[in-house]
């Protein structure tokens, strides 16, 4: 077991070297000017081109280049967002709680209800129920993120007025904020903490269209897995033995079918986070929620390259861990994966 | 000698597509009456985006028409003029510029000029079928790359196995460590940094050939993996044949059966994802013909009063990707050996 754990484990700073490298590679598509563009912050730096060329090695061949950088990389240095003004590592730590906030809010939901409806499908298999839940799948996956938040926006904020349709706070508790003591980062949660729950409150109704545009479309992927997991754990000999030595119907379907369909959803958990990450791009610029997607959307658009790539290694490090913590997990739970 | 008939030539292939129609896979298909719905509904986008030079055509002293060399817009429809040819085969890039009615961004309503109205003054009804043909274009192209690429490293991959296979696994390992739509947001950046001016359809297609053909490869070689033992394998390799030609012509055939569903689905999915590219502001310039800058207008006029900035374009996307995914899914389905 620790055996297994271990050499997963190890293989976290295999693949971000190897992505790294790829990334850095990019950049020499780039010429030394455009790279030393990432680190200058003020128009006195933009003077000093040639000086942070040399320093930094921008020119030279490719193998030092990578070695510079994560040099600087591992110090911390990302260099310069222009999107945002800030350094691209100071951007990430005051934006990255906003887009936690919004991805626990809505993960939780989806997978408790996708297991619960995906198993309720299951056993009223082609009954009303099921009928109606697998239209809902299908509308699901087939809405688009993007027109799915535009219809939100316009039905609860254009049409009926019900939910603000923009940002994290309204204009009035925006000056507020900064009294708060920021214990996490998140600003619901900290809201909480420190006892304002007029801004908690506030921060919750802006990000209710955020998390209904995110759990439409990712709850349908979990239901059908659930489901498909689950008939197909109905018709397997353990549970035959189960119904044949006589336990109750709920009993077989609960401790018996659904422990092992419910395996796969520690797999599909990991895919939700790293699913959310992408949905978090585009639902966070609909609604204007500033988290890292609506971040390095703005980056991208101004060819901000440094946010871009401080934004490419922070998803490809938040996926590397998600997933290996997944196989971790479903190495622990079922010990046939253990020994591949 | 010359009297060879050629009647049980076309008999011959004549059944040979009844062979086809009645095989296990596709008779599965023809049951599922949603499943041909959303066929016959792809089939009609697919005509929409083919006959878009007559169904919105350009209007007269537009500059498409004086580039397709034409002085009224009937002789768009009329098969006997060279006009008609060209602008269905060879539309010169203006005609890819939606038709701008005002250059006032206040919408107005469904018209005689513009069927669906106007949205930043541009026609609607023009981006959307217009659109369409841009979007299939590209997604043909892409979907061709990436399939023709991933069935050759991934034949490669599982035929030979050892050091080979293990590289290019790696190298997947390492693509997928990355979601799909970050990596195509870094890669554009990267390449529209680095090339300014360049045509718009460009990073677009290589961003979407360098996430896409992954998925193709490790599917194909899982497939190869289990064809390369079988006998007539080895039969045709004791007569003979070479690596390339057992490759060509014995194991990815067999492979195939696989991955073009996938393709068929594909190509529906990657025009969504240009659309969702283009929503954020990252594909195409504004007033280039596609989808997805029409949805990102609505989201400045929400208004009851402007409905139809949002309907339309939402309708016609949703209605796209519902019948691809309907017809699609059901083929993928019909062609999975765990459902046969």
């Amino acid at each position: 077991m620790l055996n297994f754990i271990v050499r997963r484990l190890a293989q976290i700073p295999l693949v971000m070297l190897a992505l790294s490298v790829l990334i850095v590679a990019l950049t020499m598509l780039l010429t030394p000017a455009q790279r030393a563009a990432g680190y200058i912050r003020s128009d006195q730096q933009a003077a000093q081109l040639e000086r942070i060329i040399r320093e930094r090695g921008l020119d030279q061949p490719f193998p030092v280049q990578y070695g510079k950088w994560l040099q600087s990389t591992l110090s911390g240095d990302l260099g310069f967002s222009k999107a945002s003004g800030q350094p691209v590592l100071d951007t990430i730590i005051d934006r990255l709680p906003n887009t936690i906030e919004l991805t626990l809010l809505t993960a939780i939901p989806i997978i408790l209800i996708g297991v619960w409806l995906g198993t309720l499908s299951a056993l009223h298999k082609d009954r009303f129920i099921d009928q109606v839940l697998r239209v809902f799948v299908v509308l699901g996956y087939s809405l688009p993120t993007f027109v799915l938040g535009i219809i939100l926006l316009a039905v609860f904020y254009g049409y009926l007025g019900w939910l603000p349709g923009a940002g994290q706070v309204e204009v009035v508790n925006q000056f507020a904020i900064g009294d708060l003591r920021r214990y996490t980062g998140m600003l619901g949660v900290d809201a909480l903490l420190n006892g304002r729950f007029d801004i908690a409150l506030d921060v919750l109704r802006h990000l209710i269209m955020p998390a209904l545009t995110l759990f439409i479309v990712s709850s349908a992927t979990i239901l059908k897995v659930m489901r498909n997991n689950m008939l197909e754990a109905l018709t397997s000999d353990y549970v035959r033995t189960a119904r044949a030595k006589g336990l109750p119907e709920r009993t077989v379907n609960l401790k018996h079918a659904r422990r092992n369909a419910l395996l796969s959803v520690i797999t599909l958990g990991g895919f939700l986070i790293i699913n959310l990450l992408s949905g978090s791009i585009i639902t966070e610029t609909i609604f204007a929620y500033p988290g890292i997607g609506q971040w390095v959307v703005q980056s991208a658009l101004q060819l901000d390259v440094p946010a871009v790539l401080g934004f490419a290694l922070l998803s490809a490090i938040i996926v590397v861990v998600v997933s290996t913590l997944t196989d971790i997990l479903y190495g622990v739970v079922d010990p046939r994966v253990r020994f591949d | 000698m010359t009297s060879v008939p050629a009647a049980p030539a076309t008999s011959q292939r004549r059944s040979r597509l009844r062979d086809f129609l009645t095989s296990r896979p596709i008779l599965k298909l023809r049951r599922n009456r949603l499943a041909m719905v959303g066929m016959v509904i792809a089939l009609l986008f697919l005509l929409i985006g083919f006959f878009a030079p007559i169904i919105a055509r350009p209007s007269a002293g537009s500059n498409c028409l004086r580039d397709l060399g034409a002085s009224s817009p009937q002789q768009v429809a009329n098969p006997l003029d060279r006009v008609f040819w060209q602008a269905h085969f060879a539309a010169p890039a203006t005609c890819y510029a939606i038709e701008r009615e005002s250059f006032s961004p206040v919408p107005t309503p469904p018209s005689e000029t513009a069927r669906f109205g106007t949205s930043q003054g541009y026609d609607i009804f023009y981006g959307l079928v217009w659109g369409t043909r841009t979007m299939f274009k590209l997604s043909f192209i892409i979907v061709g790359i990436t399939l023709v690429l991933g069935v050759i490293i991934g034949a490669i991959s599982g035929f030979y196995g050892g050091w080979i296979d293990n590289l290019i696994q790696r190298f997947i390992d390492v693509l997928f460590a990355l979601p799909g739509l970050v990596l195509t947001i870094i890669l554009i950046t990267f390449l529209k940094a680095s090339n300014p001016g360049i045509d718009p359809s460009l990073p677009i297609i290589l961003a979407f050939t360098v996430t896409g053909w992954a998925g193709y490869a490790r599917i194909v070689r899982g497939d190869v993996l289990r064809t390369r033992q079988l006998e007539y394998v080895d039969a045709a390799r004791s007569l003979g044949a070479r690596d390339p030609r057992l490759i060509l012509k014995h194991v990815v055939p067999n492979s195939l059966a696989s991955a073009l569903p996938i393709a068929i689905l594909d190509l529906g999915t990657v025009p969504l994802g240009i659309a969702a590219l283009s929503f954020l502001g990252l594909g195409f310039p504004t007033g280039y013909a596609e989808w997805g800058q029409l949805v990102d207008f609505a989201r400045a006029w929400l208004q009851p009063q402007y409905w139809y900035v949002m309907v339309y374009p939402a309708a016609f996307i949703i209605l796209f990707s519902l019948a691809f995914n309907l017809f699609g899914d059901a083929l993928r389905d019909a062609y999975d050996p765990k459902t046969r």
